[in-house]
Order: C-alpha cells, then structure tokens, then sequence
C-alpha cells in the first residue's frame, strides 16, 4: 500500500479524533462513579453555633424565618418549614453542634423508591424534588435511612420540604449552596467529592488528637455528598450511626431482578399446567364413556 | 330457589336503559342492623375524607414526618390486598388445575377480589398528597421503573383489567349479551394466566416496599424474605377470607345459592382448609428458618418479643393445627374458627410491619386517630354495600341464565 502525504495526514487525523474520542468514552463511565459529584463537607469542630446557616438557607428558598436561639428548646429535626437546623450536644468534648440536613447520598434511598422520578439524583450530585412529578405518596419518607424527606400534612397542596443544595439556585449557576457562603467560622467547604475527602483527611491526620477518625458520610448508605468530621463519636451528635455501608437501592435489587423472569416463566408453566391437566380430564371421561 | 332476574325475564322488549334504572333501585329490607352500624359511619367518613381534601391529611390522621404511612396504607391496602389473594388462587385451581369441585365459588371470589382492588386502590387516593398526579407513573416520562411502588402500582392497574376480564362473564349473563359472553367467554385463560402472574409479583412487592426500611422495621419482623412471606401469607389469607366470607354468605345470601352449590360448599370448605394447613405450615417454617439463621433468641425476652410469639404461636401455629384436625374431623365450625384465627393472624402481621413494628423505638409512637379509623371503616363498608348490590342482582353465586351454561358444555 502506497502511502502518500494525503493519506498519511488523513491517517494522523482519524487516529487523533479516535484518541480524542476514545478517551471521552473512557472518562464517560467515570462521571457515574460519583467521584465527581458536588457536596458539603461539615467540620464539627469549626462550628460555633451561630445558627446563621438556618437564616441563609430560609432566606435563599424562600422559607419562613426561623426560631431565634433564645426560643430554642431541646433537640430540633428538620421539618416541612426548615430544610436544616443546628442542634448544640452536649458531649465528652463539651459543646458540639452539629448541622442536619438531607445527606445527598450518592445512590439515594428515596430516588429508587420514586415512582414518578420526582425525587431525582443529578448528575452534579444534589438530591432534588420535583413538584410537577410527585404525587405524594411518601414512600421516599418511608425509605429514606436518615429521614429526611418532610412532608407538609396541614396543606391540601402539599409539598415534600428538603434540602436541595441549592441546586436550581445556585449550584446550577456554577455559584456554592447559600449555606456555605455564608457560613462566618468556614464549618461548611463545598467541592468535589473527592476533593472533600482528601480535605477532610488531611485535618484528621494533620490534627488527630482534634478530631474524632472517622468521615461520616463516606461509606455510610453506599456514600452521601454531604460528609461530616467531628471531635466526637458520630453517635454523641445524634447522628444515625445504625445506616448500612451498602447503598440502600441495593436491597430491593434481588426482587426488582426476580420480576423479568416471574413475569416469563410463570405464564409459561401455567399454560402448560393447564394444557396436560385438561388433557387428562378428556382422557379420563373418555375411559368413563 | 333462584329469583334472579335477567333482562329477558323481566320484559325483553324494555330498553338497556330502563333495565339499568330499574336494577339500582335497593331490592331487599333497608333497615337491617348492618345498614343501621354502617349508614352513619358511612356518611361521617365521608365528611371527614372532604376535610382531608379541603385542609390536608394532617387535619384527620396522626401520620408524621418520621411514620409516614398509617392506618390506610398499612391497614386498607396492605392487609387488604392480602385478604383478595384469594382470587388469584381460586382461579389457579379452576381454570389451570381444572378443579371443578370450586367451579361455584370462582364468581364470588373473583368479584370480591375485583372490589377489594378497586376500594384499596381508592383508598390509596385518599392517602395521596398530591393526587392529581396518580397519573404520572401511568403515562408520560415519569417511569421511576427502579422503584418496587411503581412495580406494585401498575400490577394493581393490571390485576384490576385482568379480574374484570375474569368476572365480566357474570355482567353479560345479566345484561343478556349473548355475543360478548362468547368473546368474554373465550378471553377468561388468558386473563386467569395474566393475573395469577401478576398477583404473584404485587403481593410479594406489597413485602418488597418495605426492603429499604431496614432499620425502622423492628428486627424481628425486618428480613430479606419478607416478599416470600408475604406472597405465602396471601395464599392462606386469602382462602381463609373465602371461607370466612362464604360461611357468612351461605346464611345472608340463602337463597341466591342454587341447591347444588349448598351440597358443594362442605366439600370445599373442607378442601380449602388442607391447603390452608399446608401453606400455614411452609409460611411458619420459613419464619422459623429466619428467626433461627438470624440468631434473634436475644430479641424473644422483650416486649416486642413476646408480641412476636403471640402472632407466630397464637395466630399461625395454632388455627394451622386447628385447620388440620378440623378437617381430618370434618368439623366445619372449627374450621371457621380457625379461619378468623388465621384473619387475625393476618391483620397482626401486616400491621406489626407496616405499623406497629416501624419504628416501634420511637418515644411518640404513632398510633391512629379516630377520623382515621371512621375513614378506613367507611371504605370497607362501602366496598361490602357495592358487594351486597352486585351478588342480588348479578348471576354471581349461581343462577346463570340456561343459554350461557348451554355453551360451556
């Protein structure tokens, strides 16, 4: 084969679009593996408490504005008012807070149980709601290992409250989650997944007596984009510690897997069942006759 | 004994129309103590479902944000749906096992799972947030075909095609459709075969909804088997309902019972009670198997734990050894005791998992208001009033007109 100069760069050229285009191929699957999803990375230690992230995040959705601290009293849960609150624990280590919120997992619980796809996981990361789609059956409340999905119960238009890391807001713009803006003492960082795991293992290693050797958030429910790192075990803030490493989707795979071949086998056996045991019957009032 | 009217007997010549009016006119007593406990409780629930509608779920039910689903979706439709399983197994005997010894109670079977269906799916709206949506998994580019609900909710849809299919026979023969009872006739197999399947997957996925609430579920109810347990459950729920319902029919419905069908109903009263034992006893030996594998002794020395023995021992040990002598003994009324038994038994267990058992650690623990109860009362008495309506005035418990029997041989 003669190879002359046209050719040659013609070659050149399909071999680099196929790198260019190989390689795209290649990351593609990367995307999905969450390690690029966006979160929050909570630091116990740095958060004083000020409650201001309750007002940003009322003030960015819209929400009525929160209790005052003087008001507060005991422990607080999210609820269908307020996407997040902070609750003071007293704990071996003093006074330590800890913000709640939805975790954004990464293989979310109350997605997988959506079936209008009204809870929807973006591919940035954010867990979003989505109110033309939902047709409020709660099975997402029902599902979710954390709880998170809040349900108005006194509207007869209600609407699922939760935390969407402000992804249509902001986080859609390329801006950060109003929370994190805000926050005064640098408690919340927002980033990469990875990016936030590597920061939060350096202040472990870099600062161990500090900090208590555990990232939440990192394997609990297969992996959440919001992590938490504290000077306490995660169970002296009240945090759920009983949720499983496995993504909660996972469990309901083996039924979800057995419906394709119920759904050809059965209908095939029954006919047959029913063909021989008709079968017998004339044969049986044959030898009768 | 049979006065069941059919359009031709009546005046061939009056129209469709006037047969319809004529036929919603109420043919019995009306003051009966059913209508008097149930009228009012009827007409309360109604109210209340309005306010539902008008202020929200909140006003009338204690569900909260921790224990989302209450009494109308663990009671109405989890327990419900169980109760219907009778239909599919009935079918599966008849038209696929060709055992015509239980040709006479497919009917009444058949009909009875149709409105449980139809009145727990109904219910299933009254539960709804946001109702106007119940489309969406139903059309458009809303298909969340991972979640075990949207499997469940179109079986439902399905099931329901599928059993109208199977009873609408019944509706032909009364309104003298000859033409359509042929082709009704003819498409029975393949809606038997259809929803024997689908029953087989929506009750286990009734188990399977619970799969991802595997901390909130006390432990000694939680296990990956319980859509097996629960498609199991169904099996015995669902004849126990059959022979519950048909003891009670055999005296309101008296004379809308052919002679024949009264000769048969001890054979297979009898007949139904051994595949109660059996299923009764496969369904407590796999709990046994999960509660042994599952190394759950330290959990039996709890409150909890004693409530689990109260269900396994009293209310499936015991009506399955009941249902055992019983019929070895031919002893109809114990039968039947063991029937209500194995109800209750039924009731317990969904509830201890849809209710009592979900996050039964909770210091508030839900428990259910009485506008809740009323309203779940309201939908089964207006499922049994649609019920009563039908069996009076439809060829369901015998009786079909000679020209459709004609065809059948």
């Amino acid at each position: 084969m003669e190879l002359d100069r046209r050719n040659f760069f013609r070659m050149i050229g399909a071999t680099g679009i196929s790198l260019v285009v190989g390689k795209e191929m290649k990351a593609a699957p990367d995307l999905s593996n969450n390690s690029e999803f966006k979160g929050v990375l909570y630091d116990a230690s740095r958060c004083k408490g000020c409650l201001g992230c309750e007002i940003d995040c009322a003030d960015a959705n819209g929400l009525p504005s929160p209790p005052s601290k003087k008001e507060i009293k005991g422990l607080r849960k999210p609820d269908e008012k307020w996407r997040t609150v902070v609750n003071g624990h007293e704990t071996s280590k003093g006074k330590v807070y800890a913000k709640l919120q939805c975790m954004h997992c990464n293989e979310p619980a109350c997605a997988a149980a959506c079936l209008t796809q009204a809870m929807y996981k973006t591919t940035e990361g954010p867990v979003i709601w989505r109110e033309d789609k939902c047709m409020g059956c709660r099975y997402c409340m029902i599902s979710c290992p954390f709880d998170m999905p809040k349900f108005e119960y006194h509207s007869p238009i209600p609407i699922i409250q939760k935390c969407t890391m402000c992804f249509e807001t902001r986080v859609q713009q390329g801006e950060i989650p109003a929370c994190v803006e805000n926050c005064p003492n640098e408690a919340l960082a927002f980033g990469t997944r990875r990016e936030l795991i590597q920061e939060a293992r350096k202040r472990i290693v870099e600062n161990p007596e500090l900090y208590y050797d555990h990232i939440y958030g990192e394997h609990e429910a297969g992996g959440t984009c919001w992590m938490y790192i504290s000077p306490v075990p995660f169970e002296e803030l009240g945090m759920n510690t009983r949720v499983q490493n496995e993504s909660y989707p996972a469990l309901t795979k083996g039924f979800l897997y057995t419906v394709p071949s119920v759904f050809v086998l059965i209908p095939a056996l029954l006919l047959g069942v029913q063909q021989a045991t008709t079968n017998n019957q004339l044969n049986k009032e044959n030898e009768d006759e | 004994m049979n006065n069941n009217q059919t359009i031709e007997e009546i005046a061939p010549e009056k129209s469709i129309w006037r047969f319809l009016i004529s036929e919603l006119k109420p043919k019995a007593r009306l003051f009966t103590t059913f209508n008097i406990i149930s009228i009012p409780i009827v007409l309360l629930g109604i109210f209340l479902i309005i306010i539902r509608f008008w202020k929200g779920i909140g006003e009338i039910s204690n569900v909260n944000q921790e224990i989302p689903w209450g009494l109308w979706k663990g009671f109405n439709v989890v327990t419900g749906v169980a109760f219907a399983g009778g239909a599919y197994v009935i079918t599966f005997m008849v038209y696929i096992l060709n055992m015509h010894k239980y040709h006479s109670i497919v009917r009444v079977t058949v009909l009875n799972g149709f409105l449980a269906y139809m009145f727990y799916a109904g219910a299933l709206i009254l539960d709804l947030g946001r109702p106007w949506n119940i489309i969406n998994p139903i059309i458009g580019n809303n298909f969340g075909v991972s979640s075990v609900l949207f499997l469940v909710a179109w079986h439902f849809l399905l099931y329901m095609v599928a059993q109208l299919i199977e009873f609408s026979p019944a509706i032909a023969e009364w309104l003298g459709a000859r033409r359509a009872h042929k082709i009704l006739s003819a498409m029975t197999l393949g809606a038997v075969i259809f929803g024997i399947t689908l029953s087989m997957l929506h009750q286990s996925g009734l188990g399977a909804l619970f799969l991802m609430a595997k901390e909130k579920i006390h432990p000694l109810w939680y296990s990956e088997f319980i859509p097996v347990l629960f498609l199991v459950s169904s099996i015995f729920a669902g004849l126990s309902m059959v022979i519950f319902e048909g003891s009670i029919s055999q005296k309101v419905f008296f004379n809308k019972i052919t002679e024949k069908n009264h000769l048969a109903q001890k054979g297979i009263v009898l007949g139904l009670s051994k595949i109660c034992t059996g299923t009764m006893f496969a369904y407590f030996f796999l709990h046994l198997l999960v509660f042994i594998h599952g190394k759950r002794w330290e959990l039996i020395d709890t409150p909890m734990g004693y409530w689990y023995l109260v269900e396994m021992l009293g209310f499936v040990l015991l009506p399955m050894i009941i249902f055992f002598y019983s019929f070895r003994s031919n002893n109809l009324f114990m039968i039947r005791f063991a029937a209500i038994l194995t109800i209750v038994g039924i009731i317990l267990n969904r509830l201890n998992i849809s209710i009592i058992g979900f996050r039964w650690d909770m210091v508030d623990h839900y428990t259910p208001s009485w506008m809740e109860i009323v309203v779940s009362l309201t939908v089964v008495f207006v499922q049994l009033w649609v019920f009563r309506w039908v069996i009076r005035r439809l060829p369901v418990l015998g009786g079909s007109p000679s020209w459709s029997l004609k065809k059948e041989h």
